[in-house]
């Protein structure tokens, strides 16, 4: 049975769950983080638990996704507690009495995390408000969550002019690394003539050491195919595509679940919520190549062919799928939506800076004491997330620098601490916002080395298509490779820089373009660790170089 | 018609699988996924296979298979060993692990042992970097490896008798 | 169809508002340099060596991609402009083997002659010297990866004015290489009509009639036009 949801509904399912609730909730992380420390043993060892004590009417044992702390996990988190949630720590199968004993306020003796660490404390969860709380796999928690009100509210309410508005209000960016304006894409995609159009959620994920988007599609499917809803409403297109990793299987498995429930309950499909307004989501499973994180490089994945990009104008919003206008967007951009229309465009403009709005979520990893994942509010400054929430660097090392952007980013030096999280100001820095990749490297780290990381990195990436890129990582690689071997001199990394101009300036797509600045922002700020490794300039050839 | 004149049963498993993308051209990604799960890689006849029931041209297939490092043309290791060399691993020293696990199995990453039993590939970033360095053992993702633990994983691959658990 | 009027090096120059830039230019008589564009056949963007600047936009725009518009100022000749082209090429002759004295193209080959005129009398990069073979198994013609600069010219004139689909692009990067069906012997091809389009296409020595030794490989690109015009214009050019 499709497309007989009504608003009523939702609140009936939503009641219905509720009353199935238990006084006390046992969530077991079950991401892919946990996943790898054996979390589904571990449910599997709660459920046993619960049920050999009898427990079953007052405990219950749920699945639910990313919880953030990914450093420390497993994790398990007690709600209905006297005083406040317990979250424990680096769970095992084995713990499960001790857990249950929790429960009944006896002593457990087990690791627990601190709630009021800054980890926690500083977080804005926006985005991520449902992350390991709700049971990703079934809707009807995402519906008592208060799900698919938002789309309600826009399918009866709202015209999408006024929603495109309201996105443009609530000065949302995009969050799949360049930080365009979306209500204004939106605009743009709603305004182009078309029998047709397309709305592509972009999960492709690419920056080598980031998982926001993975966490968010892992732990609340919804949220994302909510806000695609709202899209496609929005600029008036039928059809959405969710790129995702095939290195992502869980969040492809779950997806796929909840595209099937959500069908089954007529939130997607035709006639969504008795208006005319039909919409269907299909995924389509990457293969293993960064470059179709690029938009016109995804849209030719998409259809089936090689994924190179193509010059543009005409940009996708336009000319996108099959010819047709098409929306891009990032999963964690789609995730924003449904908060913003149901708390309102002026509520998400008061977060964040004058021009970076709202919150953003950060892998933060690397050689930093708390790994996880985290939302802060933009204009939060790196050290409060470096420091007070990362716990600086590990065993007492010092915190060098910590790098943003992938590879197409930079390394930020710890003098910089103080830069404020927003769009501008990472810019301004030599790196960027990125997707949300933040690697902290200590005092350990050799810069020239992390520079040829990225630049192997992306010559292996590269697509081929045009010569600056295809060519001039290759050079520009063993150009590093001769640095770092003590074998190059003054005029290698002359070459070098020119050869950084040269591709940033030529190359096609932004993979090319973007791909020198790991090695200028760390010539920028650690040129000294480039000329230790120099050779003097052998005499008598320093006549050839006059051009 | 028979899907294939081998009569191997996966080509019907594809065959079905085509059809539900009404052997449209642009599935062909869709199409190779399915190829290589049922598979484990994708041979010439295969992707010949894929490019008649598409009505693509050959090259069209080979261009799009070889475009994408997840699929592989040659047939892998009874076991797989994935490293991930993405930015979080690789400065938590996952080239180290890489470099033990090459020593150890006498092959480069992207190659399999002479006796199929291991092939050792890389990644770039699958997603787990909070717990890096990560390696995926047959499927299964393993947290916070240092040399020794995925040295002692391919010993225990290696001799399967001594591994009874 | 509506005019736009736009400045090209300094020039006045009017051009139906369908125009590319680089179309524009060379109705104008200004040359702008190109190694992936081919007449009639849709372009790539690809070699990036006819990219021109233009006033009020940051990027530098490929000629061959880039419309017409009104009040348009390009520049299609400055120092930065060459030097970008000048390094390209280096980039392209450090990439592959590229041993002018021996090959079937010298003297009427295109990288060739934009390296000249580029003034380039060395490389600075250093030559990768990759190992490329030649297939030799189709009875009249040749394909020398070694010499292939994959502008995908052949690829295009063979998908897009042939075609037969027979030829693409395999792998990616700098690993990328052109390869007939099943990247099989260009001579078991099933799909290849033997027209010989790629080879008057291509712009340097990798695709050669067999037969031909140092310097005979010159094409006649006419023929080429001539029936690019014909099925996608319907035209019939004879010369007279
Ligand atoms: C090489 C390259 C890789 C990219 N990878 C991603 C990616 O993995 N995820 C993503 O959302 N955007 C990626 N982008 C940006 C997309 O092209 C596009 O701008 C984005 O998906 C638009 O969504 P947004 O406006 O919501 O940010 C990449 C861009 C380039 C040039
Ligand atoms: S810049 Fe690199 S990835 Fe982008 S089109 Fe050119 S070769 Fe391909
Ligand atoms: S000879 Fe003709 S059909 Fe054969 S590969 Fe060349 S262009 Fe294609
Ligand atoms: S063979 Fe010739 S036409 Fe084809 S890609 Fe190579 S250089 Fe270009
Ligand atoms: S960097 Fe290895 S899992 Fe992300
Ligand atoms: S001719 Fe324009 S990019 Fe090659």
């Amino acid at each position: 049975m499709e497309g007989t949801m009504q608003g009523d509904d939702l609140a009936a399912i939503a009641e219905k769950h509720q009353g199935s609730r238990r006084k006390y909730c046992l969530r077991t992380c079950m991401s892919a983080g946990c996943m790898s420390s054996r979390a589904d043993a571990i449910k599997k060892g709660l459920d046993a638990e619960v049920k050999a004590q009898g427990l079953e009417g007052e405990v219950e044992v749920r699945r639910v996704g990313c919880m953030g702390f990914c450093g420390l996990g497993p994790l398990v988190g007690l709600d209905g507690m006297k005083e406040r949630e317990i979250l424990f720590e680096h769970v095992t199968p084995e713990d499960a009495p001790a857990i249950i004993r929790a429960v009944q306020a006896k002593d457990h003796g087990l690791q627990v995390a601190d709630p009021d660490h800054p980890f926690f404390s500083k977080q804005m969860r926006v985005v991520r408000a449902n992350g390991g709380i709700i049971d990703p796999e079934r809707i009807e928690d995402y519906v008592a969550a208060n799900g698919y009100r938002a789309l309600y509210h826009v399918l009866t309410d709202i015209r999408p002019a006024e929603v495109v508005e309201e996105i443009t209000r609530s000065g949302l960016r995009g969050r799949g690394g360049a930080g365009f304006p979306t209500g204004l894409k939106w605009g743009t995609v709603a305004k182009s003539p078309g029998a047709r159009k397309f709305v592509v959620c972009n999960g492709d994920e690419g920056d080598p050491g980031a998982y926001m988007d993975r966490s968010i599609l892992e732990s609340d499917p919804h949220l994302v195919l909510e806000g695609m809803a709202i899209a496609a409403y929005a600029v008036g297109a039928d059809q959405g595509f969710l790129y995702v990793r095939a290195e992502y299987p869980l969040a492809i498995s779950r997806l796929q679940t909840a595209i099937r429930q959500a069908k089954q309950l007529g939130l997607l499909g035709g006639g969504i919520f008795e208006t005319p307004f039909t919409f269907n989501v299909d995924i389509r499973i990457g293969a293993g190549a960064f470059v179709c994180g690029e938009e016109t490089a995804l849209m030719a994945s998409v259809e089936g062919r090689r994924g190179t990009p193509r010059p543009r104008p005409p940009f996708p919003a336009e000319r996108g799928l099959w010819g047709c206008p098409t929306l891009i967007n990032n999963v964690e951009t789609f995730a924003n939506i449904v908060p913003i229309i149901n708390r309102g465009a002026a509520w998400y403009a008061g977060i964040g800076t004058e021009r970076s709005k709202g919150t953003k979520v950060f892998a933060l990893t690397g050689k930093v004491q708390n790994n996880g994942l985290i939302e802060v509010p933009m204009g939060i400054t790196l050290r409060q997330i470096v420091e007070e929430m990362g716990g600086g660097a590990i065993g007492g090392a010092k915190v060098k620098a910590v790098q943003t952007g992938g590879p197409s980013g930079g390394c930020i030096p710890a003098e910089y601490l103080d830069t404020s999280v927003d769009y501008e100001s990472l810019t301004k820095l030599g790196s960027i916002m990125g997707s949300g990749g933040m690697v902290v490297m200590d005092d350990s780290t050799n810069m020239v080395e992390i520079a040829r990381f990225y630049m192997d990195f992306c010559r292996d990436e590269s697509c081929g298509k045009c010569i600056p890129c295809r060519a001039g990582t290759v050079q520009m690689f063993e150009l590093l490779e001769k640095i770092l071997s003590r074998k190059a001199t003054a005029r290698d990394i002359a070459m070098l820089e020119e050869l950084c101009d040269l591709v940033k300036h030529t190359s096609l797509c932004g993979l090319g373009q973007t791909a020198p600045n790991p090695v200028l922002s760390t010539l920028r700020f650690f040129r000294n660790e480039y000329t230790e490794l120099l050779q003097p300039e052998p005499a008598g050839e320093c006549a050839a170089s006059g051009q | 018609m028979t899907a294939h004149a081998s009569g191997d049963k996966r080509f019907k498993i594809l065959e079905a699988h085509i059809k539900k993308f009404q052997a449209r051209q642009d599935a062909l990604i869709e199409v190779l996924h399915k190829a290589q799960e049922l598979f484990g890689y994708l041979e010439d006849d295969l992707l010949l296979f894929v490019a008649h029931r598409l009505k693509l041209p050959p090259s069209r297939v080979y261009g799009v298979a070889t475009f994408y490092h997840f699929f592989c043309l040659k047939p892998q290791g009874a076991h797989t060993c994935v490293v991930c060399l993405g930015t979080a691993c690789y400065v938590k020293g996952s080239a180290k692990v890489l470099a033990a696990a090459e020593a150890a199995a006498g092959i480069k990453s992207g190659e399999t042992t002479p006796d199929s039993q291991l092939s050792l590939l890389t990644a770039r970033c699958i997603g787990a970097c909070a717990i890096a360095p990560a390696v995926v053992y047959d499927g299964q993702v393993a947290a916070k490896q240092t040399p020794e633990m995925v040295l002692a994983q391919l010993e225990k691959w290696r001799e399967p008798c001594k591994a009874t658990t | 169809m509506a005019a736009k009027t736009l400045k090209i090096d300094g020039r006045q120059v009017s051009a139906a508002e369908d125009t590319t830039v680089l179309d524009a230019a060379a109705e104008a008589g200004i040359r702008i340099p190109t190694l992936c564009h081919l007449e009639g056949v849709y372009d790539a963007g690809a070699c990036r060596l006819c990219l021109v600047e233009v006033a009020g936009t940051a990027k530098l725009l490929p000629a061959c991609t880039t419309l017409v518009a009104e009040g348009m100022e390009v520049v299609t000749q400055s120092d930065r402009l060459r030097r970008y082209r000048r390094m390209t090429l280096e980039l392209l002759l450090a990439e592959r083997n590229h041993v002018c004295a021996v090959c079937v193209a010298n003297g009427h080959c295109e990288l060739q002659s934009l390296a000249s005129e580029h003034g380039i009398d060395h490389v600075r990069y250093d030559y990768r010297f990759p190992r490329w073979g030649v297939d030799a198994t189709h009875p009249r013609f040749g394909l020398d990866h070694n010499r292939c600069i994959l502008c995908t010219r052949c690829v295009r004139v063979c998908w897009h004015i042939e075609g037969a689909g027979t030829k693409n692009v395999a792998g990616r990067g700098a690993k990328s290489f052109i390869i007939d069906d099943l990247n099989q012997p260009w001579g078991d091809s099933e799909s290849c009509t033997s027209c010989g389009k790629c080879v008057l296409a291509c712009p340097t020595g990798a695709l050669f009639d067999r037969g031909s030794t140092v310097g005979e490989m010159e094409r006649d690109r006419t023929k080429l036009e001539f029936i690019v015009n014909a099925r996608e214009k319907k035209q019939w050019i004879v010369s007279e």
